[in-house]
């Protein structure tokens, strides 16, 4: 049977899927609202402002990271925002209200993270909640622990090597920025070329597969979650470092907007298919979203309303094609 | 020499008692049918000799050693196998990665980190092995779930075979293919009892468990109600040790035209 020869667009689509773990749509729509933004604001196309949009995007980009992998392990983490909330209230309670060294305030971030995180793991795992429900219901814990440790005000007084992470800027870059690059590297590798990221995504596709190839289904979940927490944690560290205070309230709905840059990057949201460099486009296509508004003076309300639809609108747009690809 | 046995295997869920004490061996190199109505256990038999279910009480030895305690990962490596009625492919990751799930091969990365999966080496074993059950798949690198029926087959079939099993076991793996395919699958059996490999056959198909097998074993109500020598038996006898009396003629008669 001669099977009908794909177009060029559909090989280099291919292509670049395999080889680069990534949809060109995405890169193309960058491209776009990029273009779009630079004719619209004269302030848009300068080195600052570039700059300025991996700033903002490093802090959503952490989180996306996270988010890439317990979506594409077939999971869900609702929770990354209070916990990276919790996370940076921890550090700043350790460092000023403790008096610790910043090492120790470091550790507390990501550790109070990893420990979220980890129990997000347990109770998807062994309790057999849905993950829907066990990270929304840390949601709200992460956030009250945050509020009732802070007792509902930013802490401020961080030390300089703290406030260094967020603020500081060796070459010119901007510290979470090159935290942020390593970060993403780092996953990058983990989730495409090791056997941890393999199964990750194996998990994702099809558990019962994952099982009966002997890998330990719930203890992998359970290392996902926690890798998820701890990203989350650094994260708060990189926003508290950056506004030098630990603040009870950050983080709020970073979640809508890590989920969607990791569904915009690629990652299917029922598992099995996700990439970090896909999500880094889709993070760095929230970061123009977001810098563009604010520059042509649009709300931060529309901002909100404008995530919120492109969410919808990527996951339709995949679905749309799963659909398409399985109808031959 | 005998490879596997089992001894009073019993596995309930919940309120459920599926297996009541089962007995079964399978020498090296013999190809056992595993025959019995729908819901008669023989997908929970096999499950709980691959380790996915942990028996309730009862022995099973494999290659004289009791593998009771294992995990599905540890007692793949000794050697068993299966291939899963549903597949159990990860449809949207590639043909290697589906052969070489849990067992992928690494190497070092820039001769530095540790732990990197050799994807080239994959590949290459991937399209040998494939090349060896002389299958053609329209490419190595597309997702799995793009394929036939009759392809995802392929693969999940080379993936049994990659790592030199010693025992393959097949649940149903003649359902849903076209007569061709069933031809084809039936002479795999055939070769791997050749290279000693021994095979546990789970089919529907009578006529294809009867022409090929050394040996059928009948699960009724969660017991190993029969022990039959293929050479010595025959289809009325099958049937009606699988339906237990009854209007055995008539039942024989339409196993025989299907």
């Amino acid at each position: 049977m001669a099977s009908e020869q794909p177009g060029f667009w559909a090989r280099v689509q291919r292509a670049s899927v395999e080889r680069l773990h990534i949809r060109l749509e995405s890169l193309v729509v960058l491209l776009a609202l990029s273009t779009a933004m630079a004719l619209l604001s004269p302030y848009f196309l300068s080195l600052s402002n570039f700059l300025n949009i991996l700033l903002a995007t490093s802090t959503i980009g952490v989180l996306a990271i996270a988010a890439t992998f317990v979506i594409g392990s077939g999971g869900l983490d609702l929770s990354l925002g209070s916990v990276m909330g919790l996370a940076g209230v921890a550090g700043a309670f350790v460092a000023v209200n403790l008096g610790w060294p910043s090492v120790l305030a470091v550790i507390a971030c990501i550790l109070a993270g990893a420990i979220a995180g980890y129990i997000n793991g347990q109770l998807v795992t062994r309790a057999f909640v849905p993950a829907f429900i066990v990270t929304l219901g840390m949601l709200g814990l992460a956030r009250g622990l945050a509020l009732v440790i802070s007792q509902g005000r930013a802490i401020y007084g961080l030390p300089p090597e703290i406030v260094y992470i967020g603020q500081g800027r060796p070459f010119g870059i901007p510290m979470p920025v090159i935290i942020f690059v390593l970060t993403a590297i780092v996953a990058h590798a983990v989730l495409a070329y090791t056997r941890f990221g393999r199964h990750t995504l194996a998990l994702g596709d099809s558990e019962g597969a994952a099982r009966a190839a002997g890998i330990r289904v719930e203890h992998h979940r359970r290392i996902i979650y926690t890798l998820s927490g701890a990203l989350a944690g650094l994260a708060g560290l990189l926003f508290t470092a950056r506004v030098n205070a630990g603040d009870p309230t950050a983080g709020i709905n970073y979640e809508l907007t890590a989920i969607t840059a990791a569904i915009i990057g690629g990652t299917n949201l029922f598992g099995g298919r996700a990439s970090i460099l896909g999500t880094m486009i889709g993070a760095l296509i929230m970061g123009v979203l977001q810098n563009g508004l604010t520059l042509l003076a649009v709300q931060s309300y529309y901002q909100q309303m404008a995530i919120g639809a492109v969410l919808i609108l990527a996951v339709f747009i995949d679905q749309y094609q799963v659909r398409k690809e399985s109808r031959v | 020499m005998t490879l596997l046995s089992l001894h009073g295997i019993r596995k309930s869920f919940g309120a459920v008692d599926v297996l009541h004490g089962v007995d079964l061996s399978v020498a090296a190199g013999e190809v056992v049918g595993l025959v019995g109505d729908n819901g008669a256990g023989k997908s929970t038999l096999m499950k709980t000799i691959t380790g996915i279910y942990r028996a309730d009480s009862g022995s099973i030895e494999f290659d004289g050693k009791d593998i009771l305690a294992l995990d599905p990962g540890q007692r793949r490596q000794l050697g068993i196998e299966m291939i899963y009625q549903d597949l159990s492919l990860a449809k949207q990751q590639d043909v290697a990665s589906n052969i070489f799930l849990g067992r992928e091969p690494t190497k070092r990365l820039f001769g530095l980190f540790p732990g990197f999966v050799d994807k080239g080496e994959m590949d290459r074993q991937a399209a040998k092995m494939i090349e060896r059950l002389g299958a053609h798949l329209p490419s190595i690198n597309r997702s799995v779930g793009s394929f036939s029926g009759g392809q995802q087959q392929t693969v999940a079939i080379a993936r049994a075979l990659t790592f030199n099993p010693k025992l393959v076991i097949m649940d149903e793996p003649t359902a849903a293919l076209a007569v061709r395919e069933v031809q084809s699958v039936l002479d795999l059996i055939r070769r791997l009892k050749s290279e000693g490999i021994a095979v546990i056959l789970i089919s529907h198909r009578l006529n294809d468990v009867l022409s090929v097998t050394d040996r059928i074993v009948v699960l009724r109500h969660g017991r190993a109600d029969a022990d039959l020598v293929t050479a010595r038996t025959n289809m009325n006898e099958v049937v009606s040790r699988i339906v237990g009396g009854g209007d055995i003629a008539a039942a024989a008669a339409h196993e025989q035209r299907g």
